[in-house]
C-alpha cells in the first residue's frame, strides 16, 4: 500500500513539470514554430525561481519569476526565427545552449544550496482517503492545476476563436495572412507563452520537487518535453497521459531498487531515455496519425510576401 | 500602418557578403565575453587577454589550441555533410563517447602490448562503435521515420550512462584504487606528440585530411551533389530518384564514424585512458562550428580554429581568474544565435516598398 501511495505521488511530482512545459510547447508548435530550446528555458526558469525564493520571495513569485526569465530568453528565440528568419532547429539548439550556460553562470553562487519545500495544500475530505489521499490529494496546488491546464489548453485550441487562429497560423500561414491574421505576431506570442510555461516548469523542479539548485538540474527533461509533444500527437489529452507515464518511468529505478534486484544504477537512469526512443518509434510507425495532427507548417520559415 | 520596407530572399549570393555573418557573430562574442567577465569582476582588458591572447602566449597554449581544434574540426566536417542534407544528427557527443569506449578495448585488454598495429586497430574499432551508435538513429529514422533529433539526443544520455557503468565496473583499472577510470594505455596505444613538451598530437593532421575529403565529397562528387539537392529541394531530389533514406544512412554513418574516431583520439591522446569525462562538450560545440563555418569545408576550418581558441581561452580564464566554466557555454550559445540572426543579411535583402496608399 505504501508503495502504491509512493508511486501515485511520485508520478504526479515528476510528471507535472513535464506536462506544464509540454502544454506550452504544444501551443507554440500548433502555430508552426518548433522550439527546441525548452531544456535551456527550463534551466533559466529553474535558477530564476530558486534565486527568488532564496532571497525571501514567495513560491508563487518564484514560479512567476521563472516564467518571466524563460519568456525573456524565448523572446530572443522568437526574434531570431520570426524577424531574421533563422532556421528553427539551429536557433532552438543555440538558445538552448545559451540558456544552460546562463543558468550555470548565474547559479554558481547558489550551487548545492537548498530551499524549504513549498507548503502542501491537501484537498479537504479527499486527502483523508486511504492510499489515494496521500498519493493524489496531498500536494502543492500546482499539481492539481496541471490537469486543469491540460483541459483548458484542449478547450481553447479546439473550441475558441483564439484556438482557431493559432491553428490556422500553423496549418497554412499564407491563408491565415490572407484573411488578416498577423501571422508573425501570433507566432511570437505563442513562443512567449511556451517560454513562460517552460520557465514555470523549470521553477517547479528547482523550488518544489528538487528543492535545490545544481548545474545541470534539468538533466534532459526539456528534451523529453519536446518528445512528449510528438508522442502526444499534438493533442493535450495524450500529452497529459504521456507526461504522467514518463513521470512513472522515472520512478521505475527507485522501485526496482526496493525489490532488491541487482541492476546497475546507470541502466535505471537510462530508462526514461530508452522509453522515449521506443515511444517515438512506436508512434512514428503510424504515419497517418502523425500527419493528421502535426501542424503542417511546423519548423518551416515563414516569409511574408504581402 | 504598414512598414515601408520588406525583405525578400536573395537569388544570388556574393562571397564577400558571406563573410559578414561569421564576422558579426565573432564580434558580438568578443564584446559579450568582455562584458560577462567584467560583470564577474575581471577588467575587460584582462578578460580579452585571457580569452584571446593568452591562448597564443606560450608554445604549450598554442599547441592546446590545435589539440582542441582537431576533434571540433573532425566532428563539424562530418556533421555539416548531414546538415546540408537536412539530417539533424545532434548525437555526436554520444557517438564520440562510444568511440572512446570502443577505442579503449584493445589497450585495456592488451595492456602491455607494443604492437605497432594497435593504434590503427583502435581507431577502426572506435569508428565502428560510433557508427553503430548512430546507426540506431539512422535505422529508426529510415525504417520508421522516428525523428533523428530526439533519438540522437536520447542516445547521448544513454551513452553517458553506459560510459559511467563501464568505468566503474567492467573496464575499471583493477589496480586503480577504485577510481572510475581504466588502466593507463601503453605507449603503443597513444598518439605521437608533434611538439616536445606539449600535448598536440597527430589527430590534427587527420582532421585536416578529413577537411579536404569533405570538400571533395560535397563540392566535387555526384554523391555530394545528391545530398545537397536532397537538403535544398527534397521534392526535386525525390523526382530525380535520389532517395532520402540513403541520405539519412550516409549522413548519420559518416557522423558516427567521425565522432567515434574523435573519441578514440581523445582517449589515445590527451587522456591516455578511459575515464568518466571524455569530452568537454565537443559534440555540441561542433554543431555550432558547422553552422558558423556556413556548412562549408573551408569555413568550418576557420570556425573550428576560433572555437578552439574560445575553449583554451576559457580554460585559461578559469584557472587564472576563477571564471566559471559556464562562460564557455554562454559564449558558444551567443556565437550561434548571433550568427543565425546575422545570416539575414546574406539570405535576404531589404527592399523599399513602392508607396501604396489606399491601394
Amino acid at each position: 500500500m505504501e508503495t502504491l501511495t509512493f508511486l501515485l505521488s511520485g508520478t504526479l511530482i515528476a510528471g507535472t513539470p513535464l506536462l506544464i512545459a509540454a502544454l506550452g510547447a504544444l501551443v507554440t508548435e500548433k502555430t508552426g514554430v518548433l522550439n527546441l530550446s525548452i531544456e535551456g528555458l527550463m534551466a533559466v526558469g529553474a535558477i530564476a525561481a530558486f534565486i527568488t525564493v532564496t532571497h525571501g520571495g514567495g513560491y508563487w513569485s518564484g514560479l512567476l519569476a521563472g516564467g518571466i526569465a524563460a519568456m525573456a530568453l524565448s523572446a530572443i528565440f522568437g526574434f531570431v526565427v520570426l524577424v531574421t528568419l533563422g532556421n528553427q532547429v539551429a536557433t532552438g539548439l543555440a538558445i538552448g545552449i545559451l540558456g544552460i550556460g546562463l543558468s550555470g553562470l548565474i547559479g554558481r553562487p547558489y550551487d548545492s544550496a537548498t530551499v524549504a519545500p513549498m507548503a502542501k495544500m491537501p484537498v479537504p475530505f479527499l486527502a483523508d482517503l486511504p492510499v489515494i489521499g496521500p498519493g493524489l490529494f496531498s500536494h502543492v496546488p500546482l499539481i492539481y492545476l496541471a490537469p486543469l491546464m491540460a483541459l483548458a489548453t484542449w478547450w481553447v485550441l479546439k473550441s475558441t476563436k483564439l484556438g482557431l487562429r493559432l491553428r490556422a497560423v500553423g496549418e497554412d500561414p499564407d491563408a491565415a495572412n490572407s484573411i488578416g491574421i498577423k501571422v508573425r505576431r501570433v507566432r511570437f506570442f505563442a513562443v512567449l507563452y511556451g517560454g513562460f510555461c517552460a520557465g514555470v516548469a523549470g521553477g517547479f523542479i528547482s523550488i518544489v520537487s528538487a528543492t535545490l539548485w545544481a548545474d545541470g538540474l534539468i538533466a534532459g527533461r526539456g528534451w523529453i518535453v519536446v518528445a512528449l509533444v510528438v508522442f502526444g500527437t499534438w493533442r493535450a489529452g495524450r500529452i497529459a497521459l504521456g507526461a504522467y507515464l514518463f513521470g512513472l518511468a522515472t520512478l521505475s529505478g527507485l522501485l526496482v531498487q526496493t525489490t532488491g534486484v541487482d541492476i546497475p544504477s546507470q541502466l535505471l537512469s537510462s530508462v526514461p531515455y530508452i522509453v522515449t526512443i521506443i515511444a517515438i518509434t512506436v508512434l512514428s510507425m503510424q504515419p497517418a496519425r502523425v500527419r493528421l495532427n502535426a501542424p503542417v507548417s511546423l519548423g518551416q520559415v515563414y516569409h511574408q510576401t504581402r | 500602418m504598414r512598414w515601408p520596407i520588406t525583405i525578400e530572399p536573395r537569388m544570388a549570393h556574393s562571397p564577400v557578403l558571406a563573410l559578414l555573418p561569421p564576422l558579426i557573430a565573432v564580434s558580438v562574442t568578443l564584446v559579450a565575453s568582455a562584458l560577462i567577465l567584467a560583470s564577474l569582476g575581471v577588467p575587460p582588458g584582462r578578460a580579452l587577454y585571457f580569452l584571446y591572447v593568452a591562448p597564443f602566449s606560450t608554445t604549450f597554449n598554442t599547441a592546446e589550441v590545435f589539440l582542441k581544434m582537431a576533434p571540433l574540426l573532425l566532428l563539424a566536417q562530418a556533421l555539416a555533410i548531414g546538415f546540408r542534407a537536412r539530417v539533424w544528427n545532434i548525437g555526436a557527443e554520444g557517438q564520440l563517447i562510444l568511440g572512446a569506449i570502443g577505442g579503449s578495448l584493445l589497450p585495456i585488454l592488451f595492456n602491455d602490448s607494443t604492437n605497432p598495429l594497435m593504434l590503427p586497430a583502435m581507431v577502426m574499432i572506435g569508428g565502428l562503435f560510433g557508427m553503430a551508435w548512430s546507426a540506431i538513429a539512422a535505422g529508426l529514422r529510415a525504417k520508421f521515420n522516428a525523428n533523428e533529433i530526439l533519438v540522437t539526443l536520447m542516445l547521448n544520455s544513454i551513452a553517458l550512462q553506459l560510459l559511467y557503468y563501464l568505468v566503474s565496473g567492467p573496464l575499471r583499472d583493477p589496480f586503480g584504487f577504485n577510481f572510475p577510470q581504466s588502466a593507463p594505455f601503453p605507449l603503443a596505444a597513444t598518439l605521437p606528440i608533434l611538439v616536445e613538451g606539449t600535448r598536440v598530437n597527430a589527430s590534427i593532421f587527420f582532421a585536416l585530411l578529413v577537411t579536404v575529403g569533405a570538400w571533395l565529397l560535397m563540392e566535387r562528387s555526384f554523391l555530394g551533389f545528391k545530398l545537397r539537392v536532397g537538403g535544398a529541394a527534397p521534392d526535386a531530389a525525390h523526382y530525380a530518384g535520389f532517395g532520402d533514406r540513403r541520405a539519412i544512412w550516409i549522413s548519420l554513418l559518416i557522423g558516427g564514424a567521425a565522432a567515434g574516431i574523435a573519441g578514440t583520439f581523445e582517449v589515445a591522446g590527451p587522456l591516455g585512458q578511459l575515464q568518466r569525462v571524455v569530452s568537454p562538450g565537443y559534440g555540441f560545440a561542433a554543431i555550432i562550428v558547422a553552422f558558423l563555418g556556413g556548412l562549408n569545408a573551408w569555413g568550418i576550418l576557420a570556425a573550428s580554429f576560433f572555437m578552439a581558441v574560445v575553449y583554451v581561452g576559457g580554460d585559461i580564464a578559469q584557472t587564472s581568474a576563477g571564471v566559471p566554466y559556464s562562460v564557455n557555454t554562454v559564449l558558444q550559445g551567443l556565437l550561434l544565435v548571433s550568427y543565425i540572426a546575422a545570416r539575414v543579411v546574406t539570405d535576404y535583402r531589404l527592399r523599399w516598398l513602392p508607396a501604396m496608399r489606399e491601394a
